[in-house]
């Protein structure tokens, strides 16, 4: 039900948008909405923080530059090398880094987020360095390129809601109880027979995969990357936007997102206060709605209405 | 069931545990009481696999528990009940007593789980009520009685328990304890650990006193009880003062 009402908003939103700069925007909404659906999963609901996603970002996006651009592949062969690619090498470095916890895991994540971007800057033969990548064909389907913006709007928002999907299932299933006991107590989960470290393990796969997912819709729509778009900020915004939609909240990373892709074009008008009023946004949800905008709306809502059910209970 | 042999366990190096032999027979009721610090929680904690360095034997069933992780130790059919309950508190009574069941859901179990929900309900009325409230609303004595019921989902065949009673009134240390002995009468054998040693001991078949890491008395728990050694130093010398409320 939900997610019928959910593809109906995003087709009426395809059909009445015509304005080509909104539909970028609502395009790119959708990218970093798979993000944060990513993240969440493994720091909202693992409760494993990780401030290297953009290096996974990243990876999805060059892979599939470097295979479109270099060696003249059809993005469809290469989006499944990307996410296998992304998937091993999360794989490999999550058998190591999930043995931290708290401080030391975002630390141990930070490096990883940095170490691959000094690889998209450093590699310049493959990566084209500093000057990025120019070039990465758009997708097309048959003959039909996708290249107006509406068709890619419904490509993106179509992944989103597959990601929805696959997310709440997750979260509603025996997996999902396992991911919230390892957040609550990790040894305790351990006591009910949870194997911590595998579950771990796997979400954070899944997670870095989301973020190839995007990387690979990010690339090949604007068809030139550079490394700047995957350095440390690009983490952070991932995580913010976590933390503004709400913690193991799922619809709470397509309002973290959306907030945090709009904000700054709402900001403009403030020119070169632009950054302070940014962080003052964040500061004033962060103190007023800690739980995260998802939760702190809602319990706001329960409380007016109960609020106006009493005044009209006792007049 | 239960068989450790010459048990020692550390932590780097200080040694936690000195050289414990002690049994469970199936059916039994065993009581484990001693001091602060003497070795209680550690012992049960190397059963289920939380201990990293031990040395000694620990048999269970006649196989060995020797490198076996706390997830392979839920499956042989052990569950523990820790100190401090450790529940997860922002999830819901009925989602703690799923996860307690956790490794049986791979098994395409679901009728079976069901009824043991059913079950583990019927023995904690209170928790009916309140099965969608999340764990951490409940009071302490609820939240104990959570806590043993996510344990019993998981269809133990051996439950330990670390402290049930601590912190709380004498009135559902009583409840608890009635929990136990229906729970034994019904064939499940039962480790106990315990600093409120009268209590436990009333309930128990045998028990052990453990002190500095070591057995220093063992026997039936009717003459642990009547023992002037355990008088004085578990149950205190004029222990009619600590009687109110315990039947």
């Amino acid at each position: 039900m939900k997610f019928l009402l959910f593809a109906g908003a995003i087709l009426v939103g395809g059909v009445l948008v015509k304005n080509p700069y909104h539909l970028q925007l609502l395009t790119f909404i959708g990218i970093y909405t798979l993000l944060a659906l990513g993240l969440n999963m493994l720091m909202g609901y693992a409760g494993q923080i990780s401030l290297g996603h953009a290096a996974f970002f990243g990876l999805g996006a060059y892979t599939t530059a470097v295979l479109t651009v270099h060696y003249g592949w059809s993005p469809w062969m290469s989006l499944p090398v990307a996410l296998l690619l992304t998937a091993c090498v999360s794989f490999l470095v999550a058998l190591p880094m999930l043995k931290l916890h708290g401080f030391y895991l975002g630390m141990g994540t930070l490096g990883f987020g940095m170490i691959g971007y000094i690889l998209f800057r450093g590699w310049a033969r493959v990566t084209g360095g500093d000057s990025g990548l120019v070039g990465i064909p758009p997708l097309s389907v048959g003959s039909m390129e996708l290249t107006s913006k509406t068709a890619y709007y419904f490509l993106v928002w179509f992944c989103v809601t597959v990601g929805f999907i696959v997310c709440e299932r997750i979260v509603g299933s025996r997996m999902g109880r396992a991911l919230r006991a390892i957040h609550d107590s990790e040894q305790a989960a351990g006591a009910m027979g949870v194997d911590t470290s595998r579950i771990k393990v796997n979400v954070f796969v899944l997670s870095a995969v989301f973020s190839a997912l995007a990387g690979f819709l990010y690339a090949h729509m604007v068809t030139f990357i550079s490394p700047s778009s995957f350095d440390f900020l690009v983490s952070v915004r991932m995580v913010t936007m976590v933390v503004i939609g709400g913690m193991a909240s799922i619809w709470g990373s397509l309002l973290g997102a959306s907030l945090l892709t709009l904000l700054p074009e709402w900001l403009h008008v403030f020119v070169d206060y632009e950054m302070m009023v940014y962080g003052l946004v964040l500061m004033v949800v962060m103190i007023f709605l800690p739980q995260g905008l998802t939760r702190g709306l809602m319990d706001a809502y329960e409380r007016s209405r109960s609020r106006y059910r009493n005044r009209h209970a006792n007049p | 069931m239960l068989r450790l042999r010459n048990l020692k366990c550390y932590y780097g190096r200080i040694r936690a545990i000195n050289g414990v032999t002690l049994s469970v027979r199936s059916g039994e009721l065993v009581a484990l009481i001693g001091a602060n610090g003497a070795g209680k929680s550690t012992l049960l904690q190397a059963v289920c696999g939380l201990v990293a360095q031990w040395d000694g034997e620990i048999r269970f069933e006649k196989e060995s528990l020797k490198h076996c992780k706390p997830q392979h130790v839920v499956q042989r059919g052990i569950s523990m009940v820790p100190e401090g309950r450790l529940l997860f508190p922002p999830m819901s009574v009925l989602e703690n007593l799923k996860l307690g069941a956790y490794l049986r859901y791979r098994k395409r179990e679901h009728a079976a789980i069901e009824q043991d929900l059913d079950h583990v309900l019927t023995l904690f009325p209170v928790l009916r009520e309140r099965t969608r409230q999340a764990a951490g609303t409940l009071s302490g004595g609820e939240q104990q009685m959570l806590a043993i019921g996510r344990a019993l989902m998981a269809r133990p065949r051996l439950l330990l328990l670390d402290e049930p009673s601590m912190g709380l009134a004498p009135f559902l240390v009583q409840l608890i304890l009635d929990v136990l002995v229906q729970l034994k009468t019904q064939g499940m054998t039962i480790l106990l650990v315990e600093q409120n040693a009268r209590a436990a001991l009333q309930i128990a078949d045998r028990g052990y006193v453990l002190e500095n890491g070591r057995v220093v008395l063992e026997g039936e728990a009717g003459d642990l009880l009547a023992d002037q050694d355990v008088k004085r130093a578990y149950l205190g010398k004029d222990y009619k003062e600590f009687d109110e409320g315990r039947g």
